[in-house]
């Protein structure tokens, strides 16, 4: 019992380790959220000030007076990361079908040969791809960065372990006596069946895809073709140098929707982390 | 039944075709080409046309003897290595808090979530959200080191080398310990409860347990982390590449994919060269993976896994003989 005692003392650091690191989480986000609400000579006499101020629109006037264009850079980040995930999930289920259901002489090999590619550091060959695409007139193209993503190997592999436990092979056999083509059941059959899986990698496909600077950034040249976090980057630049204020009014607008889509779904894309972490 | 499945073979091929192209077209073709270009003469922005060098390996050479692409690869091992041994412990020690039977931390959902949020935010937000809080001469971090009397007068932080290091390792260290955490909570969750339990009825201390039961099972999970954030790493480009202006003093924070992105896309557009480091770093990241896993093969886990059961499987035994003896 000596063990009860001793865990009360050691549940308190436990409790204090927790709330330091909780702090340390959020704080540079409430910092964030509050300067950006300050003006630049507020926030020049002090940085930190947990009052929010009144001219969070006087900043949003100066950060979109500039280069900064918010609703562009939300925009084409939609389409890019949408139609990327939208690829990714569809054709990562159907390869885990291909995979799953049939049986054809290349099948093992075509899955060894998945499990293989999948660490394949394919960033770091980008210009190779940067290339390709300049030849083909393909920069400033956003099927640039969306049509690569029906290759995603880890994406398979995850829709194939989920395929296995929750697809009865007995639906299909049945859906092939009710005169059904395969291409038809996939579709109205095992897509629905699927939808817990894809709900979970979507999250991730689409966060990733949101989040991802170095593709765009070789590729998308024109101003007008601008991803979000091509847009923050240019908050780096010396045009806002010394306008604090819209600095981090740039910066909270580009974490809004994210801070959003988290917290709606943050129990998913925890159970989701967990999941994608016992395959290994 | 078998033959009917037969006659359906087909459907594998033809629902697989769309990931082979993909994967030949935007995977397997852009990193042959840029193998390829790795032994031109291909440079020059807008460039079209290649040649191939009379000896074919002297952009390997040039960049291997380049000062700054040893300091951007040693950069990059020493920044990752600063990021993820603090990230790996902290992630155990939470890992065994939030999963240990011994007692149970309240609010636990909360941490999770609030540990695990810097992870979703866009690294580039990220990047210049703390270039700015420790911003020169004014800043929150300036404010708060005034405020506690720790400074005469303003600091620029990032004139120091190992600061300038030392938060780019932070920021990556704090956007993925709630990942990892995660990951092998899961990994501690999925472990049979009898074997914490014999340990428990032998007398183990909660450290015990999770040093001799907790840790060698965790080892699939912890190849799996140390292979991803490698690789991952490895690859670090967001946030050196905008926490910093110019890679701070010295090169301090230049990683091999800021030195890439510099040769290929900046002053005379070295194509060339720029693939010939792309593939170094390639076949660097390949030959550690292999190693990490050679290193730390699943027969060791199988083993350990064998003894330990079967250990589990003699305590109980001797329970239930002790048991019968005491009735």
């Amino acid at each position: 019992m000596t063990n009860k005692k001793a865990s009360k003392g050691f549940l308190t650091i436990v409790y204090i380790i927790c709330g330091i690191l909780t702090i340390l989480s959020i704080m540079p986000f409430l910092i964030m959220v509050i300067n950006a609400t300050r003006s630049t000579t507020e926030i020049q006499q002090h940085a930190i000030s947990l009052i929010p101020s009144s001219h969070l629109l006087n900043n949003f006037q100066i950060l979109t007076g500039k280069s900064f264009n918010p609703l562009r850079g939300f925009l084409n980040s939609m389409i890019i990361s949408t139609g990327s995930t939208a690829c990714a999930v569809y054709f990562s289920t159907l390869t885990a079908y291909a995979v799953v259901v049939y049986t054809w002489k290349l099948r093992q090999p075509f899955f060894t040969f998945i499990m293989a590619i999948m660490m394949i550091p394919a960033q770091v060959m980008s210009i190779g791809f940067y290339q390709f695409m300049y030849q083909i007139h393909m920069t400033n193209n956003f099927l640039a960065l969306i049509l690569p993503s029906i290759a995603a190997p880890t994406m398979v592999f995850f829709m194939r372990q989920f395929m296995l436990s929750a697809l009865p092979l007995d639906i299909v056999a049945s859906a092939r006596i009710d005169g059904s083509r395969e291409f038809y059941t996939f579709n109205h059959i095992v897509l629905p069946i699927m939808k817990p899986a894809i709900a979970t990698q979507a999250i991730f496909s689409f966060v990733s895809s949101w989040n991802n600077l170095f593709l765009p950034l070789i590729l998308l040249t024109r101003q007008e073709k601008y991803t979000m976090p091509i847009m923050v980057s240019l908050l780096k630049g010396d045009i806002y140098k010394t306008e604090y204020g819209s600095i981090y009014m740039g910066l909270t607008l580009t974490v809004l929707p994210l801070f959003i889509v988290y917290f709606l779904l943050s129990k998913y894309i925890i159970a989701g982390v967990a999941l994608g972490g016992v395959k290994g | 039944m078998k033959r009917k499945k037969l006659s359906y073979a087909k459907y594998g091929y033809i629902f697989s075709i769309p990931f082979v192209i993909a994967f030949c077209l935007f995977t397997l073709y852009p990193v042959i080409f840029t193998v390829l270009l790795g032994f031109t003469d291909f440079k020059g922005i807008g460039a079209v046309n290649f040649h191939f060098l009379e000896n074919p390996l002297q952009n390997f050479q040039t960049i291997i003897n380049t000062p700054t692409f040893r300091t951007a690869l040693g950069n990059t091992f020493l920044m990752w290595g600063m990021n993820f041994i603090p990230q790996i412990l902290l992630a155990l020690v939470l890992a065994a808090w939030f999963s240990g039977t011994l007692f149970k931390v309240k609010g636990q959902g909360f941490f999770k979530v609030v540990f695990y949020m810097p992870n979703i935010i866009t690294a580039a937000t990220v990047a210049i959200l703390f270039g700015a809080l420790f911003g020169y001469p004014m800043g929150p971090m300036n404010d708060l080191f005034a405020s506690l009397h720790l400074s005469d007068g303003p600091i620029e932080f990032f004139r120091n080398k190992w600061i300038a290091r030392g938060v780019v390792a932070f920021i990556q260290f704090w956007m993925w310990y709630g990942y990892t955490m995660i990951v092998l909570i899961s990994g501690i969750l999925g472990m049979s409860p009898e074997w914490f339990e014999a340990a428990e009825i032998d007398g183990a201390s909660g450290w015990q347990k999770f040093f001799y039961i907790t840790m060698p099972n965790l080892r699939t999970i912890l190849i799996y982390t140390l292979v991803t954030s490698l690789i991952g790493g490895l690859q670090m480009f967001d946030i050196p590449q905008l926490l910093v202006t110019k890679s701070g003093p010295n090169n301090a924070t230049l990683t091999a994919s800021v030195f890439i992105y510099n040769q290929a896309f900046s002053g005379s557009y070295l194509y060339n060269r720029a693939s010939a480091a792309s593939v170094i770093m390639f076949l660097i990241i390949c030959v550690l993976s292999a190693v990490v896993f050679f290193l730390m093969q699943d027969r060791y886990e199988v083993r350990e896994r064998k003894q330990l059961k079967k250990v589990a499987k003699e305590l109980k035994k001797k329970r239930k003989l002790e048991e019968r003896g005491m009735a």
